[in-house]
């Protein structure tokens, strides 16, 4: 930015459409549009920020930490579900539109209610249940770098919703529980520390979990961490199987479902 | 977009296993009968007596051997049934309940013409 000169060297005039609405006036959301001098350096998100700092203070939208980290700055960007931290401008054409985040309700602008999303996400019980609780004297749960190497991909989500944007199961069923949960759950059920497969199998073999998953495999494609949600959802699904046939070939199992340990938060 | 209470236990597993187990089958298979009877018998690579009508229904004598190409089709087939019911789902056909009878119909078909020319 110091450099007068040699930034505006490399500027270019885009085009930017974004889908507006305000709950408060509006009746439907409406496009509107804004001719930015976009850098060659910038992303996205910069863009937007211009936007909001020069061309209209009333645009809406989340962001905060500018380096895929945070997963709140997720938008569609010309149609793709995409982290606007994470894609630049100059790999994109003359004229971008912008949209909230698809599969989600509006709440304001580019801003999409996540209250589902959260209530997803918990419903999968995701924190260790443990066989029993230790306490602090007992000492720690002690795992191996290759115990750890088996979920470590599933734990880097950010939350950043794109997969439930991409999922095609997700707009035909807004119940499915949904990528980002199955992949969570997956993390927990493969950590050598937790024994709550059982537990979450309730939400994540029912009717609305792992079985909604068709295996399109878009989840994948946009995660901007390579979580690989499909890849957690398959081997879930070889797993719940197992678990079904096993509850016929061994039904005294099933009695001690009832007291699989409930860790966590409650 | 939130979970719809009550959820109800799946027995998805049944068909899935089929569905898992046809989709393995039917991936490692079928491209190796395509390699035999498409590519190599026309161009010469195999001597088309090896695929010769007795040579083939001599083997197929063999009860063990005829359970076992049951066992591979069926499983293909059930695959393909089942893959259809989905490709319709995502292609957002809402009839789940007529397509799933339509397919899994011709499937059943399909098993009883392959009992049939079987055994
Ligand atoms: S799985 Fe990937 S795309 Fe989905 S919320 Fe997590 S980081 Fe985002």
């Amino acid at each position: 930015m110091s450099d007068v000169k040699t930034s505006q060297k490399s500027v270019r005039q885009v085009e930017i459409e974004i889908l507006r609405y305000n709950p408060d006036t509006d009746e439907k959301p409406y496009f509107q549009t804004y001719q930015v001098p976009c850098q060659e350096e910038w992303v996205i998100l910069d863009a937007v920020n211009y936007i909001k700092d020069n061309l209209d203070r009333s645009l809406s939208y989340r962001w905060s930490c500018h380096m895929a980290v945070c997963g709140s700055c997720g938008m569609m960007v010309n149609g793709e579900p995409t982290l606007s931290c994470h894609a630049f401008v100059r790999d994109m054409p003359d004229k971008i539109t912008i949209e909230p985040l698809e599969n989600f309700p509006i709440a304001r602008d580019l801003i999409v209610d996540m209250d589902g999303f959260v209530e997803k996400l918990s419903s999968v019980k995701p924190y260790i249940n443990a066989a029993e609780e230790k306490t602090v004297e007992q000492g720690t749960y002690q795992q191996l770098p290759e115990q750890l190497q088996l979920y470590k991909q599933y734990t880097q989500c950010i939350n950043c919703m794109l997969c439930y944007s991409a999922c095609p199961q997700m707009a035909l069923n807004d119940g499915f529980v949904g990528p980002a949960a199955l992949a969570l759950a997956h993390r927990y059920n493969l950590d050598s520390r937790d024994k709550g497969r059982e537990v979450r199998e309730d939400v994540v073999a029912s009717n609305a979990g792992i079985w909604e998953c068709s295996f399109v495999g878009a989840c994948s494609e946009v995660c901007p961490k390579h979580v690989d949600p499909a890849a957690a959802i398959q081997q879930t699904k070889i797993a719940a199987t197992g678990d079904y046939f096993k509850k016929f070939l061994m039904p005294w199992k099933n009695a001690q479902k009832g007291q699989a340990p409930e860790g966590g938060d409650q | 977009m939130n979970v719809k209470l009550p959820l109800k236990a799946s027995n998805k597993p049944i068909i899935w296993s089929l569905f898992a187990a046809g989709g393995t089958v039917t991936a490692l298979l079928f491209p190796a009968l395509i390699l035999l009877f498409a590519l190599a018998v026309p161009f010469g690579l195999l001597p088309a007596e090896l695929f010769s009508y007795d040579r083939i229904q001599g083997m197929l004598d063999n009860t063990f051997i005829k359970l076992i190409v049951f066992a591979l089709l069926f499983l293909s087939i059930w695959h393909a049934a089942h893959r259809m019911r989905i490709t319709a789902h995502d292609f957002g056909i809402r009839a789940d309940g007529f397509i799933a009878f339509l397919f899994y119909s011709i499937a059943l078909l399909a098993t009883i013409l392959l009992v049939i020319a079987l055994f």
